[in-house]
C-alpha cells in the first residue's frame, strides 16, 4: 500500500548517512503502529525460502508451555533418546553439528562441552545464562515464555552429556514471566519423573534450579554470572582459568545461553546432517534474528545463518514509510553499526566479521534518517556507564568521560577535540579492559565516528541543532589534567 | 521483620532458599535472599541486611556490598508499582524518552523516586529485552507493549486511582512485595497466572509468515541415529 519495499529505501551505497532529517531534538516522531499482515506486501518466495522454523515453530501452538502441550509436539523425545546414548558420543554429535553459542561470541558449543575433564571426581554443572540485556537483544525472554520446556529439556540432555547433576538457569531478575514460565516447566518436568532422581530410569539424577538476578547487565558475562550466583556483586574473573575447569564453585562448568541450550533437543533428534542443511559451513544451524526499529513488522524472524538485512527487512514487511534505512547494529549495541553499505553482507559469525563488525546476539536493530546516530552513540555510552561494573579502569572511567563528552557533543558545545578525545578513551577501552564489555563499550562510538563523522560535525559547527539545552553542570574537580576533556 | 534481623517464619523461608543450593555453598542464597527481604519490607533493609549476614555468617558490609551493586535492590522503600520506562537507544527514539519526561512532570517526581503516597515508582530502565515491542515499560516487571506518553500517563493514573491495568503480556499485575516473593524462587500463588498473557504479534511475526506459506526444515527425521556421521561433515554446505 503506502509501504516502500525495502529497495527503494537505503541510500546509495558508500554515501554515508542518508540526507540528514529535520534534526528535531527530543524524540522523533514515533512509528505508526504495525499494519496487519493484510497491509503489507508479502516477502518474495525466495527471501520466503530463508525462514528455518526449528525453534519458533512450536511457538504458534496455544499454550505451548504446558507439558502436555509440548508433548504432543516431540516434547521429551529428544530425552529419551539421549539418555540411551553415551555422553560422549552426544558431546560429538554436537561437535559435528557445528553449534556455535548464540550468547553473542560463537564458541563452538561441542567443544565447549569437550573441555570437561571427565572422570575428575568434582561435580560438574551446567549454568544456562538467560540473563538477556545486551540493548537490542529479545530472543531468549519470548524463547522462555513460549517454549520453556525446550529450554528444559535441552539442559537435561546437556547436562548428561557433561556429566553434571546440577544445572542452573540464571534468568534475568526482570525477566519474571518468563522465568514464571520456567518454574512451571520445571516442576511439571519433575512431576513426570525428567528431573529428580534415576530420570526415566536411566541412572542419571539431575536438580535444576531456576536462580533470578536482580538487574545488573554484566553478569550477562559468564563468569561474572558465576561469581553472580555464588553470592557475590557480580564481576568478571580473571580467565585462566576457564570456566570449563574453574567454573561454579571452582569446578568443571559448562556456561551456554538459552537458545544455545534449547537448540540441542532439535540436533539429538534431526542429527547433525540435517542441522547443517541449515545456515553456513562455519556458522550452520537456524538463528533467531530480533528485528527491531524502523521496519512495518518487528519481531522475532528465525532464518539460517548468512541471511542479509535486505532479506530481513523484507521479511519485516519492509522499512516504515517515509523512513530510510541509515544505521543498524547487527547483534547488540556492543557490535559496531553498520550502514546501508552493508545490506548485502551475511548475517553470520564470518560475514559479519569481515565487514568489521560482530554477529553478536543477532538483534538486529533498525534505525532511520530520523534517528541520530550520535545520540544512539550517546544513549548506549550512558548505558554502558550505568552498567559498568566498576572492577577495571579503562572501563569504569572510560564510559564515564565518554558518556560526558557525547552530551556536549549533543549540547552544541563540543570542539574538534572532542573527537580525538572519544578516540583515545575506546583505544584505551578497546582490547584494555577486563572483559569484553569494554570491548563493546568502544563499538557505538567508534562505528559511529567511523559511518558518521560529518553528523558529529554537525553538531560542533551548529548545522544540527543542539539535542540538549545545556551541558550538565562541571563539577568543581573537573579542572584537572586527568579531565582534559572537559574544558 | 525483627530489629535483629529475621524472625522465625522468615527464617523457616530462608532456609528452604538455602536448601536450594548445594551444602557449603549457602552464599549463593544471597540474591534469593535479598529479593525475600524486600518481599518482607519493600527494600533493602537493615534488618534485612543483618538477618541474611547472620544466616550465611558474612559481615553486614558484605551483604550491603552485594545489595548496592544490584539495581532491583532498592535502598529506600519502594511503592507498590515500580514502573520502569525503558530509555535505551531503541525504546528511547520511538518514544520512550517522551514517556519518561512526561511521566516524571505528571508524577512529579525523578528517576528512583516515589510518589508521597506511596504508590509508585519511577525509574528509567535499561534494555527491557522486549525490543521488537518497543517503546516498552513494565509495571512490577510486567510488560506493557508500544506504549507511547498517553497510554503511559493513563496506565500510572489507573494505578494511583487503585485500579490494576492489564499487562499486554505477563500476568496480572500484582503488588511489589509480591512480585518480590516470586523473584525469591516462590510459585506465584495464584495458580492461573502462568497462563495469563499471549505471545504477541512481533514474538511470532517471522513463525506466523513461514506457517503462512508452508515453509518447513525439510529433511527432519527424529530418527536419526546417533553416532558417527557415515560421511563426516559431508553434508555442510
Amino acid at each position: 500500500m503506502t509501504t516502500p519495499g525495502p529497495m527503494a529505501t537505503p541510500g546509495p551505497p558508500g554515501q554515508g548517512p542518508a540526507t540528514p532529517g529535520p534534526a528535531t531534538p527530543g524524540p522523533a516522531t514515533p512509528g505508526p503502529a504495525t499494519p496487519g499482515p493484510a497491509t503489507l506486501p508479502e516477502p518474495s518466495a525466495r527471501v520466503l525460502a530463508k525462514l528455518t522454523p526449528v525453534l519458533t515453530k512450536r511457538w504458534l501452538s496455544p499454550e505451548a508451555w504446558r507439558r502436555a502441550v509440548y508433548e504432543r509436539l516431540d516434547g521429551y523425545t529428544a530425552l529419551r533418546k539421549a539418555l540411551a546414548t553415551h555422553p560422549d558420543d552426544l558431546i560429538q554429535l554436537i561437535k559435528d553439528s557445528g553449534l556455535r553459542g548464540r550468547g553473542g561470541a560463537g564458541f563452538p558449543t561441542g567443544m565447549k562441552w569437550g573441555f570437561i575433564p571427565q572422570g575428575d571426581g568434582k561435580p560438574h554443572y551446567l549454568v544456562v545464562n538467560a540473563d538477556e540485556g545486551e540493548p537490542g537483544t529479545c530472543k531468549d525472554v519470548p524463547l522462555m515464555m513460549a517454549d520453556p520446556h525446550s529450554l528444559v529439556e535441552g539442559a537435561i540432555i546437556s547436562s548428561f552429556a557433561i556429566r553434571a547433576n546440577r544445572a542452573f538457569i540464571y534468568v534475568r531478575g526482570e525477566a519474571l514471566h518468563a522465568a514464571r514460565r520456567l518454574h512451571h516447566a520445571v516442576a511439571e518436568a519433575r512431576a513426570a519423573g525428567y528431573l529428580g532422581v534415576d530420570i526415566l530410569g536411566s541412572g542419571f539424577d539431575l536438580d535444576l534450579v531456576i536462580h533470578h538476578g536482580a538487574g545488573a547487565y554484566i553478569c550477562g558475562e559468564e563468569t561474572a554470572l558465576l561469581d553472580s550466583l555464588e553470592g557475590f556483586r557480580g564481576q568478571p574473573r580473571l580467565r585462566p582459568p576457564f570456566p570449563a575447569t574453574h567454573g561454579l564453585y571452582a569446578c568443571p562448568t559448562v556456561v551456554n545461553n538459552v537458545e544455545t541450550i534449547a537448540t540441542v533437543p532439535y540436533i539429538v533428534l534431526g542429527g547433525a546432517a540435517w542441522f547443517r542443511s541449515m545456515g553456513t559451513e562455519k556458522s550452520p544451524g537456524p538463528k533467531l534474528y530480533s528485528v527491531s526499529g524502523r521496519v512495518n513488522r518487528p519481531g522475532q524472524y528465525e532464518c539460517g545463518l548468512g541471511v542479509t538485512l535486505r532479506e530481513l527487512i523484507e521479511l519485516a514487511g519492509g522499512m516504515q514509510p517515509g523512513h530510510r534505512l541509515s544505521f543498524w547494529t547487527p547483534g547488540g549495541s556492543s557490535t559496531p553499526m553498520l550502514t546501508a553499505e552493508h545490506l548485502d553482507a551475511p548475517l553470520d559469525f564470518e560475514g559479519m566479521l569481515a565487514a568489521g563488525t560482530m554477529l553478536g546476539t543477532t538483534a538486529v536493530q533498525v534505525f532511520s534518517d530520523q534517528d541520530c546516530p550520535v545520540y544512539a552513540a550517546y544513549r548506549w555510552i550512558e548505558f554502558y556507564h550505568h552498567e559498568s561494573c566498576g572492577k577495571c579502569t579503562p572501563c569504569r572511567e572510560g564510559n564515564y568521560w565518554m558518556k560526558q563528552v557525547l552530551r556536549r557533543i549533543l549540547s552544541g558545545q563540543g570542539t574538534r577535540e572532542d573527537l580525538t578525545t572519544l578516540q583515545d578513551a575506546c583505544d584505551n577501552l578497546l582490547g584494555r579492559s577486563f572483559c569484553a564489555f569494554g570491548d563493546g563499550a568502544a563499538s557505538p562510538v567508534l562505528s559511529s565516528l567511523a559511518h558518521f563523522r560529518e553528523v558529529y560535525l554537525d553538531y560542533l559547527e551548529g548545522r544540527r541543532p543542539p539535542r540538549f539545552p545545556v551541558a550538565p553542570p562541571r563539577p568543581a574537580w573537573a579542572h584537572t589534567e586527568l579531565a582534559g576533556a572537559v574544558r | 521483620m525483627s530489629d535483629n534481623g529475621f524472625g522465625d517464619e522468615l527464617r523457616k523461608r530462608a532456609q528452604e532458599i538455602i536448601a536450594r543450593y548445594p551444602a557449603g555453598r549457602e552464599r549463593s542464597a544471597l540474591l534469593p535472599l535479598l529479593h525475600l527481604v524486600q518481599a518482607e519490607d519493600g527494600y533493602v533493609s537493615p534488618e534485612g541486611i543483618t538477618g541474611c549476614a547472620e544466616l550465611l555468617g558474612l559481615s553486614r558490609a558484605q551483604v550491603a556490598g552485594v545489595a548496592s551493586f544490584y539495581t532491583m535492590f532498592k535502598r529506600r522503600p519502594a511503592g507498590d508499582w515500580l514502573v520502569s520506562v525503558c530509555t535505551n537507544t531503541m525504546c528511547g527514539v520511538l518514544g520512550g524518552d517522551r514517556t519518561f519526561e512526561t511521566l516524571r512532570e505528571h508524577l512529579g517526581i525523578d528517576h528512583d523516586q516515589t510518589t508521597p503516597d506511596g504508590t509508585i515508582t519511577l525509574e528509567h530502565a535499561e534494555c527491557l529485552a522486549a525490543c521488537d515491542y518497543a517503546p516498552v515499560l513494565t509495571v512490577n516487571y510486567e510488560f506493557f507493549d508500544r506504549v507511547q506518553a498517553d497510554r503511559a500517563v493513563e496506565i500510572v493514573d489507573q494505578l494511583r486511582a487503585g485500579r490494576r491495568p492489564v499487562p499486554d503480556r505477563g500476568a496480572r499485575l500484582c503488588p511489589l512485595r509480591e512480585t518480590s516473593r516470586q523473584l525469591a524462587g516462590y510459585p506465584d500463588p495464584r495458580s492461573s497466572a502462568v497462563a495469563d498473557g499471549p505471545a504477541g504479534e512481533p514474538t511470532l511475526a517471522g513463525a506466523r509468515l513461514a506457517q503462512r506459506h508452508g515453509i518447513a526444515v525439510p529433511g527432519f527425521d527424529p530418527d536419526t541415529p546417533i553416532g558417527r556421521p557415515a560421511v563426516e561433515g559431508g553434508e555442510g554446505r
